[in-house]
C-alpha cells in the first residue's frame, strides 16, 4: 500500500470513526486479495487455453501452406485453409482474453505494479511493440490479402505472424520468469520500490530459458494433438481420407518430438527450481523432511501432512530429477519453511499443498500420456495400420483435451508453488492488491467469468461446427480472385 | 510489510519529458486510428439499409482494427513502465469504468470475427448490437476518463484514491466523453467517406453534414470550460491559447469539405482535430499527469510517477529502434487496402480464410 506521507490531524471522534473504517478495511482487505486472485486465476487460464492452440497452430499452418507453395499439392493446401479456419476463430478468442490480462495488473495489483513497474512494465510494453502490432497487422494482410499479394507475400505474412506469437512469449514469459527468480535489480532506498539494473540480465534470467522452451514446445504439442486428433475424427468417418491420413502423420510426428521436447525442458526446469525455489520442488512431491536420495511418490493418498496411508514410490527417481544424482538431498518443507521464517521473518511459507502436487503429477503423466501417442501412433504409420485401428483413432480424438489441462495444471503449479510470494522473496501476493473495495473486484469478477462462459460456449461451439466440416476441394478460381467482403 | 514512498515532486528530467511526450504520442495514435474504426462502428445502424451495407462498412476496417487496438496495449504497456505510479492509480482508481471499456472490446472484437459465421440474420443483428455499444461506449469512456485526469480526481496524499465511482462522472467529464463521442462518430463518418462507395458513402457524407455542426458545439462548450477552468482554479491558463481555436476552425472545415465532396481532406480534417483536441489535454496537463480534486498539492507530477532513468534509457533505445519498423509496416497494410470497399456479388459469409 502506499504510504501516506502527511495525514490530516485527528480528533476524538476522528479516531473512534477511523478505527471503525481500518476495522472494516481490514475485513475488505482480506476479501478483496480473495477476489482478485481468484479473477486473476479465472482470467488467466482462460486466456492460457488459446494462447498455446494460437502459437503451436500458428507455426503448423505456417508449415502446410509452405508445402501448398513449394509442391502444387492440393491436399496440403486444403488443410492450411482447413486449419487456418480453425486457427482464426481461436485467435480472436486470445487477442479479446489478452487486454483485460495487460489491464489487471493496475486494476487488481496496483501496489505490486508500482512495486515493480521500473522492471515488470518494461518487457510488457516492448512485447506490445514487437510483438502484437506484428501479429495483429500481418494477420490482416493474411485473412484479407489473397488474392490482393501476391503468393509469396501471402506467406510471409502468415509466417511473421507466427514469429510474431512467439516473440510475444518470450516477453510475458521474461516478465513472469523474473517473478519467479529477480535479477537484474535493486531496491531503491528512497522510494522502497524495485528498479532495474540491468536490463541484459532481466532478459536472459535463467528461470526464463527453461519456461520458454517448455512452454514452446508445449504449444507446438498442442497444436499437434488438436491437428491429430481432428484428423482422427475425420478418418474414423472416411471423409477425406488421403487428405487427413497425410496430416495424421505429420501431426503425429510432431506430437513425438514436441512432447519429448516438452519434458525434457520441464526435467530441467525442475532441477533449477531446487535450487531457485526449493520450496516448489519440495511441495510439489509433498516431502516434508529433508531426504539423501528422495524417492518420487506416484501417488499418494493420505492426509498430506506428512502421514500418508497408502503410497506408491519411485526410489531415488526424486533426488534424480531434482538435483540429477542418485543419493542428492532434497530439502523438507519442515526445514525449509524454519529456514524461510528465519529469513524473512514470522509467516506461513508454504503453498497449498493439494494444489501443487496434484497440478504437477497430473501435468507430468500427461506429458508421458502424450509421448506414449505419439510413440504408438508413430509406430501404427510405420506397419501402415493407422486408418485400421479404430480405438488407436478414438484414443487420439479423446487425447484433444490432454495439452489444454497440462497448460493450465502447468501455470496453476508454477504460480500456486510460488505462494504466498508474488515476487518470490521480495513480495508478498498479500501485499500487491489495490486499494479498491471489495464490491468493485466482485463485480469485475462475476462480469468477467460471465463473459467468458458465454465466450466459450460460442467459440467451442463453433470451432466444432467448422472442424466437423470436411474441407471442399476449392477451384483455380477461387483463389484468384480477391475476396471483396471477407468479414 | 511493503513501504512505498511517493517523493516530492520536482521539476522533471528531460527522460522524462520524453517519454510523457511518447506516451501522448501512443494515445494519440490509438485515438487517431481506433477513432475511426469506433465511428464506423456506431454509424453502423445509422448508414446501412441491409446486411451487404452493413458488411461494406466492417470490411472497410476489417484488416486493421487489430492492429489499431494494439495502440492502446501499448500505450498501456509503456505508461505502467514508463510511470507506474500513473499507471497504478488510474487503472485502480477508473476500476468499474475499466471494466466497462474492457467488456465492450471483448465483445466488439468477437462481433467482428463471429457475425459473419452464420447465415442467419438475427445472429448478425446481436453482433451489430455488440459493434454498436461495443464502439460507443469506450468512445464516451475515454474522453470521459481524459477529462477528469485533467479536472481533477479524488486522491489526496502519495497518490491514494478517496472517492468512488460517482467522482468520475461530473458534468465536465461527461461533456468530455460526449465530445470524444461525437468526434470519433464523425471521424467515422469521413473515413466511410474516403473508403465505402455508392450508397454508404453517399450516406456516409450526408451524416458528416450533421455530425459536424453538432461536434462543433460539443467541443467549442468543453473546450470553453477547459479554458474557464485553467485560468479559475489552476491559475496558469490554457497553453498555448491558439491551440484550441485552431482545433475549432479545422472543425469547422470539415462540413464545408464535406460538403465539397473532398472525403480526402476531410478525413485529414477530423484527423487533426482529433490530435489537438488531445494535445491540447496533454499540454495542460503538464508537469502533472493526475490533477487532484482535493488539492492542488496532491496532484501526482510526472516525477513522482516516473521509473528511474536506467528504465527509461532501455526503453528510449528499444523504441527508437522498433517504432519505425512498425509505422513502417502498418502503413503498408493501409496501402495493400487502399480501395474503396464495394458491394459485391453475394459470397459465401462463412469465410474465415478464403472459401
Ligand atoms: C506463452 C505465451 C503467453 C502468455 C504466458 C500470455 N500471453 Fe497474452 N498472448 C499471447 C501469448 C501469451 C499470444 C500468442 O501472443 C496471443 C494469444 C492469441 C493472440 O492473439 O496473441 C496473446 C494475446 C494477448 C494480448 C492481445 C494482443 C493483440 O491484440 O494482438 C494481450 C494484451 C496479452 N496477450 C497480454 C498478456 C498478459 C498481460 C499476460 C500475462 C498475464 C499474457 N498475455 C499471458
Ligand atoms: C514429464 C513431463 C513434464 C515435466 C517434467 C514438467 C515440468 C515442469 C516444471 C518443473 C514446471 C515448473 C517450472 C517452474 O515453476 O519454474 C512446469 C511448468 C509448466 N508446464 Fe510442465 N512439465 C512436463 C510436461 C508438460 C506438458 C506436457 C505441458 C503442456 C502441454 C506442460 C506445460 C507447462 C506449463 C504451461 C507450465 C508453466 C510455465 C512454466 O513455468 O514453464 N508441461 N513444468
Ligand atoms: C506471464 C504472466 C503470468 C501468467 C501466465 C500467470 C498465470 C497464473 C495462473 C495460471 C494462475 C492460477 C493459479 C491458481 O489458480 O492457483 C495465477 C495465479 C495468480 N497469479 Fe499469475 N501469472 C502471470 C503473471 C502474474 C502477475 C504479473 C501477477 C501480479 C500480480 C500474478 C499474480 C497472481 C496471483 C496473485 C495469483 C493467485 C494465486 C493463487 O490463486 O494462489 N501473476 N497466475
Amino acid at each position: 500500500m502506499v504510504e501516506r506521507t502527511k495525514g490530516p490531524s485527528v480528533s476524538i471522534d476522528n479516531a473512534i470513526v477511523a478505527q471503525y473504517f481500518l476495522a472494516m478495511a481490514i475485513i475488505a482487505g482480506i476479501t478483496t486479495l480473495t477476489l482478485a486472485r481468484w479473477q486473476f486465476g479465472v482470467t488467466t487460464v482462460f486466456h492460457f487455453l488459446f494462447v498455446p492452440l494460437t502459437i503451436g497452430l500458428g507455426f503448423l499452418v505456417a508449415c502446410l501452406q509452405t508445402a501448398a507453395y513449394r509442391t502444387k499439392d492440393e491436399h496440403y493446401d486444403r488443410m492450411a485453409r482447413f486449419f487456418g479456419k480453425l486457427f482464426l476463430i481461436n485467435f480472436a478468442i486470445g487477442v479479446v482474453t489478452g487486454i483485460v490480462q495487460e489491464f489487471q495488473f493496475g486494476m487488481d495489483w496496483s501496489s505490486y505494479s508500482v512495486f515493480v513497474g521500473n522492471i515488470f512494465g518494461a518487457p510488457l510494453a516492448i512485447e506490445g511493440l514487437l510483438a502484437f502490432f506484428m501479429e495483429s497487422t500481418f494477420l490482416g494482410i493474411w485473412i484479407f490479402g489473397r488474392g490482393r499479394v501476391s503468393k509469396r507475400v501471402h506467406l510471409a505474412s502468415i509466417w511473421l505472424a507466427s514469429v510474431g506469437t512467439m516473440l510475444s512469449a518470450v516477453f510475458i514469459l521474461a516478465a513472469n520468469a523474473w517473478m519467479q527468480h529477480p535479477v537484474g535489480f535493486k531496491i531503491d532506498k528512497a522510494t522502497g520500490q524495485a528498479v532495474m539494473t540491468n536490463f541484459w540480465a532481466v532478459i536472459t534470467n535463467s528461470t526464463f530459458f527453461g519456461a520458454y522452451f517448455h512452454v514452446l514446445f508445449a504449444a507446438l504439442l498442442t497444436g499437434a494433438v488438436f491437428m491429430l486428433a481432428i484428423a482422427a475424427w475425420h478418418i474414423r468417418r472416411d471423409q477425406q481420407r488421403d487428405t487427413f491420413l497425410k496430416v495424421a502423420k505429420i501431426a503425429i510426428v510432431v506430437t513425438l518430438l514436441s512432447a519429448l521436447g516438452t519434458c525434457f525442458m520441464g526435467d530441467t526446469q525442475a532441477r533449477q527450481m531446487d535450487s531457485q525455489q526449493p520450496m516448489k520442488m519440495a511441495a510439489a512431491e509433498a516431502l516434508y523432511n529433508t531426504q539423501d536420495g528422495a524417492s518420487f511418490s506416484l501417488l499418494t493418498i493420505g492426509d498430506l501432512t506428512g502421514n500418508p496411508i497408502f503410497q506408491i514410490r519411485l526410489p531415488h527417481l526424486l533426488s534424480l530429477i531434482a538435483d540429477n544424482s542418485w543419493n542428492g538431498q532434497v530439502k523438507g518443507i519442515k526445514q525449509l519453511q524454519a529456514a524461510d521464517v528465519k529469513k524473512f521473518g514470522p509467516g506461513n511459507y508454504v503453498p497449498i499443498l493439494w494444489i501443487t502436487y496434484w497440478s504437477f503429477r497430473l501435468m507430468v503423466g500427461l506429458g508421458l500420456l502424450m509421448i506414449a501417442l505419439g510413440g504408438v501412433g508413430l509406430w501404427l504409420v510405420r506397419k501402415r495400420r493407422l486408418e485400421k485401428s479404430a480405438w488407436f483413432l478414438r484414443f487420439a480424438t479423446l487425447m484433444l483435451l490432454a495439452p489444454f489441462l497440462a497448460n493450465s495444471l502447468g501455470w496453476i503449479f508454477t504460480e500456486e508453488g510460488r505462494q504466498p510470494w508474488v515476487v518470490f522473496g521480495l513480495l508478498k501476493t498479500s501485499q500487491a492488491v489495490s486499494n479498491v473495495s471489495v464490491g468493485y473486484v466482485a463485480t469485475s469478477l462475476v462480469g468477467f467469468t460471465a463473459i467468458y462462459s458465454f465466450l466459450a460456449v460460442l467459440e467451442i461451439g463453433l470451432m466444432v461446427k467448422v472442424a466437423r466440416k470436411a474441407p471442399e476441394a476449392l477451384s483455380a478460381a477461387d483463389d484468384e480472385r480477391p475476396l471483396e467482403l471477407v468479414y | 510489510m511493503l513501504h512505498l514512498h511517493v517523493l516530492a515532486s520536482t521539476s522533471p528530467s528531460g527522460l522524462q519529458q520524453l517519454w510523457f511526450v511518447l506516451i501522448a504520442v501512443l494515445w494519440l495514435g490509438y485515438f487517431f486510428l481506433e477513432g475511426f474504426d469506433f465511428g464506423v462502428g456506431i454509424l453502423l445502424p445509422f448508414l446501412s439499409r441491409d446486411d451487404m451495407d452493413r458488411r461494406v462498412m466492417i470490411n472497410t476496417i476489417g484488416p486493421v482494427w487489430d492492429g489499431n487496438e494494439v495502440w492502446l496495449i501499448t500505450a498501456g504497456g509503456a505508461t505502467f513502465a514508463a510511470f507506474p505510479l500513473w499507471y497504478a492509480t488510474v487503472f485502480s482508481g477508473f476500476y468499474l469504468a475499466l471494466f466497462l471499456v474492457l467488456a465492450a472490446l471483448i465483445f466488439r472484437g468477437m462481433a467482428f470475427e463471429l457475425r459473419g459465421k452464420r447465415d442467419d440474420l438475427s445472429w448478425r443483428a446481436w453482433w451489430d448490437r455488440a459493434i454498436f455499444w461495443g464502439s460507443a461506449l469506450p468512445a464516451l469512456l475515454w474522453g470521459v476518463a481524459f477529462a477528469d485526469f485533467l479536472h481533477g480526481v479524488p486522491i489526496a496524499s502519495g497518490a491514494a484514491w478517496t472517492g468512488n465511482f460517482f467522482d468520475l462522472v461530473k458534468p465536465y467529464a461527461l461533456l468530455g466523453g460526449l465530445t470524444t463521442l461525437s468526434l470519433f462518430t464523425l471521424h467515422g463518418a469521413t473515413f466511410l467517406g474516403l473508403k465505402a462507395d455508392g450508397e454508404v458513402r453517399e450516406r456516409a457524407r450526408h451524416s458528416g453534414l450533421i455530425l459536424a455542426p453538432a461536434t462543433f458545439a460539443l467541443m467549442l462548450g468543453f473546450l470553453s470550460w477547459t479554458y474557464v477552468t485553467a485560468h479559475t482554479t489552476h491559475h496558469n491558463g490554457l497553453v498555448p491559447p491558439f491551440l484550441p481555436i485552431l482545433g475549432l476552425v479545422v472543425l469547422a472545415g470539415v462540413g464545408w469539405l464535406m460538403r465539397e465532396h473532398l472525403e480526402g481532406w476531410a478525413f485529414v480534417a477530423t484527423a487533426l482535430v482529433i490530435v489537438i483536441l488531445f494535445v491540447t489535454l496533454f499540454l495542460n496537463l503538464y508537469p502533472r499527469v493526475l490533477v487532484s480534486s482535493v488539492s492542488p498539492k496532491f496532484s501526482l507530477t510526472l516525477s513522482q510517477a516516473a521509473s528511474q532513468p536506467y528504465t527509461l534509457k532501455v526503453m528510449s533505445w528499444v523504441a527508437l529502434i522498433f517504432t519505425p519498423f512498425v509505422l513502417l509496416y502498418q502503413s503498408w497494410t493501409y496501402w495493400i487496402f487502399r480501395k474503396r470497399v464495394r458491394r459485391a456479388e453475394p459470397l459465401p459469409t462463412s469465410s474465415g480464410i478464403g472459401s
